[in-house]
Order: C-alpha cells, then structure tokens, then sequence
C-alpha cells in the first residue's frame, strides 16, 4: 500500500520563529490520521505547509508519491482539498451558496457544474433548497456543510480538516462527524484532521500524532490512547485534562 | 447549599426587535440561587447568555426585558436607577467573558485594568490599588505579578489573560459571578487550570456562581446544580449528581452527542429536536 501523505524532516520557519522543527509522519491511503496538541504545537501549520499556504524551510512533503516542490499545480488542488475551522470565515459573506460552489468548478474548467452542485449538496445533507442562499443566512453547521460541499465538489482523494467542528455546538459537532465518517466511507477518501480535542481524534481516526512546540510527542493508534497505553507524559496530561474537571482537595 | 436566597428571578423575558417583528430570546426562565454553583447549558441561541446579561443588566438597548421578580439580594434590579445598577455591576455582580482576547482593553496595562475596577467601586489610594491588584494576581496563580502588572493584554497567553480577567472580576469581592463561557477559548490543559482557581475563589468567598456554557459535561462536573435551556426556555433543572437520571430527551441528547475515549460509537447520536419542547 503507497502512502498518500508521505512527510520527512519538514521545517515551517516565520521570521526566525521555527513553527515547525522537523516532523515527519505517512499516512496511508484511506487512512484517517489525526493531529492533537494545544495552540502553537504546529499542528495547522502542517496542515498549511501541505496546502503550500506555510513558507516550507526544509523538508519534503510527497503526496499520492509526487513530490511536492515551490509551488501546487492545479492537479493537486483537484485531488487535496482543505476544510477550515472557522465556517464563518471561510465562506465569502456576498456570495451565494450556489456562486460558492461554482468557483472551484470554474478554476478547474469542469462542465457539469449543474449536477455536480446538486449532488454536492445532497451529499451534505443540504438540498438545493439551500442553493441560493447567503452565508449569513445559514446558521453554523449548515455553513460548515457548505465548506464541506465545496471541499468535496472536485471529487478530492484526500481531505485536510482544520478542527472542523470546533466553532460549533456540541449537537451540532456530532452531525458534522457523522457527515465526515460517512463521505469518508463512502468515498474511500483519505483524512488528515487536526483537533485540540483528543476525543474528537479518537473518535474519528485510527492513528494519530501527538505535537508540542513545532514536534513530534508520539505516535499512538486510537486504541492504544483509549487503553492509556501512552509513553509521552504531555500526551498523560492532556488525557487526564480530556476527562474533564475533577474537584481536588 | 445554604438558605439565603442571592438572586431571584421568575418568569425571565428578553426580547429583541427584528425587521420581521419581535423575537424572544428569552422566554419566562426562572430559578433561584443561593450560594452555591448554578450551571446553564444550552446550545447557542438557547437565550443562556442572554440571561446572564439580563441579571447584569447589560442587554442591549434596544431589546426589553422583563420579569414578574429579578431581585438580587431583595432589591429589585428592573426597577433600580441606571446609576444605582451600575453600582452593583462589577461591585457585587461580576462577569467573566469567552475571550481575554476580546474582553480586556487592548491599550491598557493589564494590571491598570484591574486597579481601575478597584478604583472606581472603592475610595483607595493608586499605591493600595496596585498593591491588592498585585496580590490579585498572586491569587490567580500568576507566578511573576510584577512583571505581568506592567504587560499588555496581547503580550500574554489566552490562559494568562483569563486568570488576569478573573482577578479584574474577583478584586471588588462580588457576591455574585456570572462566567459566560470562561475556558471555551482556551486549551484544555490551560482550562483545567483556570476552572481550579476560579473553583477555589468562588468557594473560598462563598460566592454564588452562574456557569453558562454549552458544554454539559464541563458543568456537571463544576456545578451543583443545572438548568439545561431550549429556545429561550428552561426545559430542565437538575442537581449536577443526577444528571444521569435526567429524563427529558434534550438534556440526554446534549450528554450522548460528544464523542467520548473509550466509549465507541459510529455514528454519534444526535439530538433530534421536536417542536413540543419549545412551545
């Protein structure tokens, strides 16, 4: 089986501030891997450096086994697609849901626009009665469906996900991840998702790396982290902390 | 739990004018607290926040608000002065915001920030009100006060700048807190620790707190006592220790829908809402 994320020493480097310091991880096609650690741990920024929306200082990133130089053709865009974290943000406020979805199809010359949005929206669990309407008009699960719905609509084989539920409500989390697995099941698509959340990882990937600081903690499958069977103190602390509050004293 | 009654409110209403009529966000929420921890959980829209913001009296000017009785401490807070509200607010009320990065003043030293509080709720010299401001944030587990006395709001961590906003809140000795979502933009290593210092001030004074957050777990775990709201509506109230028996289908929607380590279930359970729950 070829890896279709294949990452090696790979170095983000802002000004002099070393984001990312030499990580390397593959996942496998079909896989669904998920990137924990708290803000700052350089778990976007690889996200980012993938998309080549991060300055790259070292490091090699293949992908679908191409290597990936200075800049990403129009092909890769067609085959990796990213969904941000915030569905407020991410999608333009004067632009219609319709004209939203459209874009991508018109940057890659793609004729059955029609049918694919259509299809695109059914498979959200939106309906074309959504079509033409204006982000401010849906609320925050519907916009992320939205997001998702555009990500989707190139027919992508790997999805990049930046904490995708993390600016919704809790039952509205649950609907999204239930809209991820499922387009992910039914399309054989390969995940990389990044969270704080260590419950959201486990719940939806099979392995998982652990960042702080710009580095690799450890590597874990999801069911070792469910048997406690972590090494890493930090990955220990941020167990206990995924608990919840518990009253000392 | 003791006797004495903090704050009433019965039959709680806030409602908004819209271009298409009015809406109410709020619509007849009563509880009563005393000195003890009160958490409100619903999901965004639920009109949580707005009752917090009600008792606090910072509603937005265009909306009304009214209730058959919103007392704090036997005083009734509708029927008070401007004046008189505002010297409740920050004083014997206080309110802990989602996000430092938001809620603190960006051009203001955070350690200014707090001895103002102080300063405009009491008659105290510059040199007292740094002096409490600095053991304020001593008392929040800020290790270096001194240094972090001088800093500004975006030299800081989201961590440091909520423990900053506790001690801002926490200097005046209020009766009452109203945390609006306090951790929600924080890290969860960084929220343990923030909820165990807030924990331990507000049983330390004997505060009465209202916890709003749409994280039920969160609560449970923090609170004595829960109401869970529904479009503007008290759909629940439960003892945090029952919440396994709660028995309306919002309440245990809310509980299953997180995905928990160790508990596998695909797909997650979500909430299915029914129009008879608002009405």
């Amino acid at each position: 089986m070829t890896a279709a994320i294949a990452i090696d020493g790979l170095e983000v480097i802002f000004d002099r501030f070393r984001a990312l310091k030499g990580v390397s991880l593959e996942v496998k096609e079909g896989e669904s891997y998920g990137l924990v650690g708290e803000s700052g741990s350089g778990k976007s920024t690889l996200l980012r450096a993938i998309t080549g929306l991060a300055p790259v200082a070292a490091g090699a990133i293949t992908v679908n086994g191409k290597r990936l130089g200075k800049t990403r053709d129009k092909a890769f865009y067609r085959d990796v697609q990213m969904v941000f974290q915030d569905p407020y943000g991410s999608l333009h406020p004067r632009q219609t849901v319709d004209r939203l979805l459209q874009e991508p199809l018109a940057i890659h010359g793609i004729a059955d626009g029609e049918k694919r949005i259509e299809r695109a929206l059914d498979e959200v669990g939106l309906g074309t009665g959504f079509r033409f309407r204006y982000a401010h008009q849906l609320s925050g699960g519907q916009r992320q469906r939205v997001a998702i719905a555009r990500a989707l609509i190139l027919e992508p084989s790997i999805l990049l996900l930046d904490e995708p539920t993390s600016a919704l409500d809790a039952s509205v989390q649950a609907e999204v991840l239930n809209l991820l697995e499922e387009v992910r099941r039914r399309r054989k698509l390969t995940f990389l998702m990044v969270s704080h959340d260590l419950a959201i990882i486990t719940h939806m990937c099979e392995r998982l790396m652990v960042m702080q600081n710009g580095e690799a903690v450890e590597t874990l499958t999801a069911s070792q982290l469910i048997g406690h069977r972590v090494s890493a103190d930090y990955t220990r602390n941020l167990l206990r902390a995924s608990e919840g509050f518990v009253r000392t004293a | 739990m003791s006797g004495d009654t903090l704050l009433d409110v019965d039959d709680l209403r806030v409602t908004f004018p819209t271009r298409t009529g009015l809406v109410q966000a709020v619509r007849g929420v009563s509880f009563s607290l005393g000195r003890e921890r009160l958490g409100i959980v619903g999901e965004s829209g639920s009109g949580k926040s707005q009752t917090g913001r009600a008792i606090m009296g910072l509603t937005p000017p265009q909306a009304q608000v009214s209730a058959k009785k919103l007392a704090f401490d036997g005083m009734d807070l509708l029927s008070m002065s401007p004046r008189q509200r505002r010297a409740l607010r920050g004083n014997r009320i206080a309110m802990i915001l989602q996000d430092p990065k938001y809620s603190l003043d960006p051009v203001m030293s955070i350690g200014r920030q707090i001895a103002e509080t102080l300063r405009t709720h009491e008659k105290v010299s510059k040199a007292e009100a740094r002096e409490r401001a600095l053991a304020m944030l001593q008392a929040v587990q800020i290790r270096d006060p001194a240094r972090v006395f001088d800093l500004y709001p975006h030299e800081v961590s989201g961590g440091m700048g909520q423990r900053a906003m506790i001690a801002m809140m926490l200097i005046t000795g209020p009766e009452l807190m109203i945390a609006d979502e306090p951790t929600s933009a924080l890290d969860v290593t960084v929220q343990l620790d923030v909820l165990n210092i807030l924990d331990k001030l507000v049983a330390e004074r004997g505060m009465g707190l209202i916890f709003i957050s749409h994280d039920l777990r969160l609560v449970s775990s923090f609170c004595d006592r829960v109401v869970v709201m529904y479009a503007g509506k008290v759909v629940e109230q439960i003892k945090a220790s029952e919440l396994r028996d709660a028995r309306h289908p919002y309440t245990r929607g809310l509980l299953n829908c997180m995905p928990r380590i160790g508990f596998e279930r695909h797909p997650l359970p979500v909430l299915e809402r029914k129009p008879e729950w608002s009405a």
